[in-house]
C-alpha cells in the first residue's frame, strides 16, 4: 500500500517530460535571436562603412551605382512620406471600422459577419495583389475620373503617385489597425461604460470621453505594426507611385517618389557593377532598417507618454 | 455652500413628483423580462416609496440585479432582452416610446457591485456626469464636487488630493467615490447593486451609514446578499426566488414575522 508516509518527497525526481519542453522554448528563443543577430550584423558590419552624412543627405545623379557620389535623401524622404500619409488614412478609417465592429454592430449579425469575414481575409491577400488593386482602382479609376472632373489636359491625379501609393498601402495595412484597436477596446471594463450611460452619457459621449482614451495605447501599437509593415512593402508601391530614378525631390502628394525598399531591388538587379554596388545596397538596407525602426520608436515613445499620463493624470 | 444649479433638463415624460415621503414613485405592474426564449422576471407587481430605502434580496440568480436594471433601463445594453408589462416613475411608462432613456438615467443614478471610478482624478470623476449635462462654470463645478463629494462621506479624505488619481483610492473610497460622482447630477433615485459585496466590515458600515444619510434625499433601491445589511438600512423589502417575487413588505415585518414560509426560510437562513 502506498500510504503518504511512505512518499519521499526529499530527493527531486528528474522529470524527462518538463525537461525536455523547457529546453526547446529557451532553443526556439535562442534561434530566433541568432537569425535576427546574424541579419543585423551583416547588414551593420557591411553597411557601415559607406553610411555617411553625404550618403544620407545627397540626391544622385542618374547613375547611382559609383559609391562615392550616390546618396540616398529621396528615398529616405519618399519611404517616410508614403508611410506618414499612409497613417493620416489608415489610423481613423481602421479605428472608426473597429469601433463600429465593437460598440455597435450587433454581433451576431450578418453584416458583421460579413465585414469580420472581409477584414480576416484582406489580411491573408498577397502584397502584389494590393499593388495591382492600387493601379487598377486608385490610379486608372479614382485618378483617371479625378483628372475629368476637373478638367485636366494632361494626367495629374490619374498617375502613379505618393497619394496612391500611400492609400494602397492604407488598405493593405488597415486590417492590422482594425483588429488591435478591436483588441484594445475589448479591454476596457464594461464597468466603465456602464457608469458612464449610467449618469445619463451617450453612447458617443462615452466612447469619446472614456473608451477611446483607455484604448489609446493599444490602438497605438496597431499603429505602430502598421507603419513597421509598409515601411519595408515594395510590392503595393511598384505599379502605384515608386520611381525608378528622379531627378529631384517629390513636391505634391501626385508627384512620383523614390523609395528605399525599391531602391534596394534596383540596387542588387540593375547594377552593372555588382562588387562596386555591394556597399551602397547593404548601407541603403541599414538606412531603412534605421528608418523603420526610427518610426517605430517614434510611435512607441508617444504610447508610453500616454501611459504615462494615464497613470498619473493631470 | 453654494445653490446647486443643475442645467435645465429638457422637459421628459416625467411628470414632477407628489411630495411627501413614502409616496409610490415607483410603479412595477406585472413585469416580465426574457433572455431570449428563458423568462428571467415572472410576472413582478411592486410599488416602492419615495424618500425610503427598499431593499430586494433573494438567493443568486433569482432576478434581483435584473430588476433593478429595469428601472434605468440598464437592459437595453444586453442584446435579446424583451420586457412585457410595465415600470412608471412618477406615473410615466419608462419604456414608453417617446421617453429619452438619457433623461431618464439622470434621475435615475446607479452605484455597482463593483466599484468603477473612472481612470482620472477624484474631482474629474465628480464632474464627469456634470461635464456630460454641459456644466462649464468653474466655481459651479467645484461647489457641486465638494458638495458631492461631503454627501457620498469622502470630503475630508479627499479634499487635499482631489487631482490625483481616483484608482489609489482605497476599495471603500471607490465606492463612496462612485457615490458621490451618482448625486453629483441630483438624481432623485439611487439604484445601488450590492455596493457594499466586495468592501471590508469597516468600509461596509461606512457605506451603510451613508446610505442612511442619503435617503432623507434620494429614494434608494438597494440589491444586496446581507441580509443584516437590508435589515439594518431598508425601510422595505422584497424577497424574490427564482424570477418571481415571493414577499413584500416592511422590512421590520419580512424579518419578523413573513407571511410566507419561503421568506422565513430565507432570511432565518435555512436555505439560499
Amino acid at each position: 500500500m502506498n500510504s503518504v508516509n511512505t512518499i519521499d518527497f526529499r530527493t527531486k525526481k528528474f522529470r524527462a517530460g518538463s525537461f525536455f519542453f523547457t529546453g526547446l522554448t529557451g532553443l526556439a528563443t535562442i534561434l530566433i535571436l541568432a537569425i535576427l543577430a546574424t541579419i543585423l550584423t551583416d547588414v551593420v558590419y557591411n553597411g557601415w562603412g559607406t553610411l555617411s552624412w553625404h550618403f544620407v543627405s545627397t540626391i544622385p545623379k542618374k547613375d547611382f551605382f559609383d559609391s562615392k557620389t550616390t546618396g540616398v535623401l529621396p528615398m529616405i524622404i519618399g519611404t517616410a512620406s508614403r508611410v506618414f500619409v499612409m497613417t493620416l488614412f489608415v489610423l481613423p478609417i481602421g479605428v472608426i471600422t473597429a469601433i463600429y465592429l465593437t460598440e455597435y454592430a450587433p454581433n451576431t449579425s450578418v453584416i458583421t459577419r460579413i465585414i469580420r469575414a472581409a477584414v480576416n481575409n484582406l489580411a491573408g491577400v498577397p502584397s502584389i495583389v494590393f499593388g495591382l488593386f492600387g493601379l487598377g482602382f486608385f490610379v486608372n479609376f479614382v485618378g483617371k475620373n479625378l483628372d475629368v472632373l476637373f478638367h485636366h489636359p494632361t494626367a495629374v491625379w490619374g498617375q502613379p503617385a505618393i497619394i496612391w501609393a500611400s492609400l494602397t498601402l492604407a488598405v493593405m495595412t488597415m486590417p492590422v489597425v482594425i483588429v488591435a484597436t478591436e483588441e484594445a477596446l475589448k479591454a476596457v471594463p464594461q464597468g466603465l461604460r456602464e457608469a458612464s450611460l449610467a449618469l445619463g452619457g451617450t453612447k458617443l459621449q462615452t466612447i469619446i470621453k472614456i473608451v477611446l482614451p483607455q484604448a489609446l495605447p493599444g490602438i497605438l501599437t496597431g499603429g505602430i505594426l502598421a507603419v513597421s509593415r509598409a515601411a519595408g512593402e515594395v510590392a503595393p508601391i511598384l505599379f502605384t507611385g515608386v520611381a525608378y530614378y528622379m531627378a529631384s525631390l517629390p513636391q505634391h502628394l501626385t508627384d512620383q517618389f523614390m523609395d528605399l525598399g525599391y531602391h534596394v531591388f534596383v540596387l542588387s538587379t540593375q547594377s552593372p557593377n555588382i562588387q562596386q554596388t555591394e556597399p551602397i545596397l547593404y548601407a541603403t538596407v541599414l538606412v531603412l532598417l534605421i528608418l523603420t525602426f526610427a518610426l517605430n520608436l517614434v510611435a512607441i515613445f508617444i504610447r508610453s507618454n500616454m501611459r504615462r499620463k494615464m497613470r498619473s493624470l493631470h | 455652500m453654494a445653490e446647486i444649479t443643475l442645467p435645465k433638463i429638457s422637459p421628459t415624460e416625467l411628470r414632477p413628483l407628489a411630495a411627501g415621503a413614502g409616496a409610490p414613485l415607483i410603479e412595477i405592474t406585472d413585469l416580465s423580462l426574457y433572455y431570449g426564449a428563458s423568462k428571467a422576471l415572472k410576472n413582478i407587481s411592486l410599488s416602492l416609496g419615495e424618500k425610503v430605502v427598499t431593499a430586494f434580496i433573494g438567493p443568486s440568480g433569482c432576478g434581483k440585479s435584473t430588476l433593478l436594471r429595469c428601472l434605468n433601463r440598464m437592459n437595453d445594453l444586453i442584446d435579446n432582452v424583451r420586457i412585457e408589462g410595465a415600470v412608471t416613475i412618477g406615473g410615466h411608462d419608462i419604456n414608453g416610446a417617446n421617453v429619452d432613456v438619457i433623461e431618464l438615467r439622470k434621475r435615475v443614478g446607479m452605484v455597482f457591485q463593483k466599484s468603477n471610478p473612472f481612470p482620472k482624478s477624484i474631482y474629474e470623476n465628480v464632474a464627469y456626469g456634470l461635464r456630460l449635462h454641459g456644466v462649464k462654470d468653474k466655481s459651479e463645478m467645484d461647489g457641486v464636487v465638494e458638495q458631492s463629494l461631503r454627501g457620498a462621506a469622502l470630503w475630508d479624505e479627499v479634499k487635499d488630493r482631489l487631482h490625483s488619481s481616483a484608482l489609489g483610492l482605497s476599495g471603500g473610497q471607490q465606492q463612496r467615490l462612485c457615490i458621490a460622482r451618482a448625486i453629483a447630477i441630483r438624481p432623485e433615485i439611487i439604484l445601488m447593486d450590492e455596493p457594499a459585496s466586495a468592501l471590508d466590515p469597516i468600509a461596509t458600515t461606512r457605506i451603510e451609514e451613508l446610505i442612511l444619510e442619503l435617503k432623507k434625499e434620494f429614494t434608494i433601491v438597494i440589491v444586496t446578499h446581507n441580509m443584516q445589511q437590508a435589515a439594518r438600512i431598508s425601510d422595505y423589502t422584497a424577497f424574490f426566488y427564482i424570477g418571481e417575487l415571493i414577499e413584500f413588505d416592511t422590512t421590520t415585518r419580512i424579518f419578523t414575522n413573513p407571511s410566507k414560509r419561503q421568506t422565513e426560510d430565507y432570511v432565518t437562513g435555512r436555505f439560499g
